[in-house]
């Protein structure tokens, strides 16, 4: 009798235990797929002054369209949160476009061979963070769905596993991806 | 995802199996025809094992170094061409996987391979050609083709199949040309001395030739027709990690024009590439053969994906062709993948990108651009070890960065 209980609560132990590392494992990877936007996200920022430097000289009239960018960029910089994240990345992600698109009308820009340069780069960095937020988006489901569901709910309440978020940026923004021009 | 990746896995190994018994099969009827003693056949057979024996070995230890040898890529850093890296890191990212090296062949054709033992090791290389005729989504297409490759765990497999077919033509090759040379000299000879004992001989003989000439087209048609199916679901993995599968089939239709042939490409590499390097178009008797679906069919088929996901590619391979789908049904789960934008780009002018295919090429071996500010571009060769040049033009002194 006393033995069956033993292996009764040995094996509740094992079950817990297996669970726990799996969330463990889990938030982990929630972690490593966030730190990858993060690194994307940094490198827009970095890139934004540069480009900004650069259209400077070219595009007088076009200040306003520049603060918007230049304050987009602080608003997103300041962010604490992966939902306040995500709206400033969107804000930004707008008032980039809008300036590209107005890069258009300033043949002499899309000559400069450093604008050229920046630019490759900046679209790059909208693809990764595109691509980077798909994985990152993938492993949050993997995880909300572990800390929601029986049994490992109960593992997840005992120790603290919360729900983490999505990483949505709005899809009128997403449509509005920066189109940009490689003209030679 | 992960049944196919298995399931690619397991043929890997079934034809390595395979290659192993017609090469052993093959050693036994070599044996058996050399003299009727079955000893002579069991050392064929051992013989033959132990080739492929080491061939295998070989195979996985170094069958990308050697592909990548003979197609004469060269390891380049990001400063040669920033946007093929950002396009590749971009393929790494949206396929989940290690960054592989990135190669460039020094050839005016457009083309492009991906080869390694795993995603970990896993190098992709393009000629300049592509990079000097595609613009960023076509190139996208082409680098998340490759990248499919990988993620698909193709690469090992056709490199390990790729030094196998090869091997096994070689030893028939040197068999045939050896029964050539011995039949015109003292084979007539031996074979007339005993009526029964050589009429066997020559029936082991027939068989022996049928054989040896058989083995190779079987082992290149399997190899072909695993290789063609693996070409449609790059296709299709191509069109959900960029989500633009129009990048793709601009690109097939631009290389599908080249005339020029790739110089570096050969038989047995020929399946590693995105599109045959050694046909043309329209060539419809050797489709048995082929080493790629004809691009045609690959252009319509990605031109009628109503999405970028799996079970869209599988439905307008279903509209294009009466064949069933290659797609496994584990990759058709429900999953909306939206087809994003095109990146507007102003077509460069063949004059541009015949001179973009040569910088590509000169920068790729090693020369260094300088910019002046007169407009004039300065090309240093390699072997210029000074850090200041006097441009030819205005007789200004540029430092070399």
């Amino acid at each position: 009798m006393i033995g069956i209980i033993i292996l009764v609560s040995l094996v509740i132990v094992v079950a817990i235990i297996g669970m726990y590392n799996s969330l463990v494992r889990l938030r982990n990877q929630v972690d490593n797929a966030w730190s990858q936007i993060d690194v994307q996200l940094k490198r827009r920022h970095d890139l934004i002054p540069n480009l900004i430097e650069t259209v400077k000289g070219y595009m007088q009239h076009e200040r306003g369209t520049l603060e918007a960018v230049t304050n987009a960029r602080s608003q997103a910089m300041g962010a604490k949160s992966v939902v306040e994240s995500a709206k400033a990345e969107g804000v930004l992600g707008r008032a980039l476009s809008k300036f590209l698109l107005t890069v258009e009308a300033y043949p002499d820009l899309k000559a400069n061979q450093n604008f050229l340069a920046l630019q490759e780069e900046l679209s790059s960095t909208e693809n990764k963070i595109s691509f980077s937020r798909q994985a990152y988006n993938d492993q949050v489901l993997f995880f909300n769905n572990k800390t929601q569901m029986f049994p490992s709910n109960i593992i997840a309440s005992m120790f603290n596993f919360a729900k983490r978020d999505f990483f949505e940026i709005e899809d009128s923004v997403e449509k509005a991806v920066p189109k940009v021009s490689f003209g030679n | 995802m992960w049944e196919q990746i298995r399931a690619n896995k397991r043929n890997s190994i079934l034809l390595l199996m395979l290659m192993a018994a017609v090469l052993g099969l093959l050693g036994w009827i070599i044996g058996m025809s050399v003299s009727p003693d079955p000893q002579a056949g069991i050392f064929g057979v051992v013989v033959a094992l132990v080739i492929w024996f080491v061939l295998a070995l070989v195979s996985f230890s170094s069958g990308d170094a050697i592909f990548l040898a003979a197609s004469k890529a060269m390891p380049v850093t990001k400063d040669v061409h920033p946007q093929l890296f950002n396009v590749v890191e971009e393929m790494a990212i949206a396929a989940q996987l290690p960054v592989p090296k990135v190669y460039i062949i020094n050839d005016p054709a457009p083309n492009a391979f991906a080869t390694g033992r795993s995603p970990q090791s896993a190098s992709l290389a393009v000629t300049a050609g592509l990079l000097g005729k595609l613009n960023r989504d076509e190139l996208q297409g082409v680098v998340g083709h490759e990248m499919s490759h990988i993620l698909h765990r193709d690469i090992l497999f056709v490199t390990v199949a790729g030094v196998m077919l090869g091997a096994i033509t070689l030893i028939s090759q040197v068999f045939l040309r050896s029964m050539f040379y011995s039949s015109m000299g003292s084979g007539r000879r031996y074979s007339s001395r005993g009526r029964n004992a050589g009429g066997a001989q020559a029936i082991l003989l027939l068989i022996a030739i049928i054989c040896a000439i058989l083995a190779p087209i079987m082992a290149t048609l399997l190899y072909f027709a695993l290789s063609r199916r693996r070409e449609y679901l790059a296709d299709a993995g191509s069109a959900r990690l960029t989500r633009y599968p129009e990048g793709l089939a601009n690109a097939l239709e631009k290389i599908s024009q080249n005339t020029v042939p790739l110089a570096v490409a050969n038989k047995v590499t020929a399946p590693m590439y995105i599109v045959n390097p050694l046909q043309q178009e329209g060539m419809k008797l050797s489709d048995l053969t082929s080493t790629h679906p004809p691009i045609s069919e690959r252009i319509k088929i990605l031109r009628g994906m109503s999405g970028a996901s799996f079970a869209d590619y599988s439905d307008a391979f279903n509209k294009t062709t009466s064949r069933t789908t290659p797609i496994p049904s584990s990759a058709l789960k429900d999953e909306t993948v939206q087809i994003r934008s095109s990146v507007q780009q102003s077509p460069a002018s063949a004059k541009n990108q015949h001179r973009n295919i040569g910088d590509i090429m000169q920068r790729t071996s090693g020369y260094r651009f300088v910019d002046c500010s007169c407009g004039l571009k300065l090309k240093i060769p390699p072997n210029y070890k000074t850090d200041k040049v006097q441009c030819p033009r205005c007789g200004q002194v540029l430092p070399i960065s």
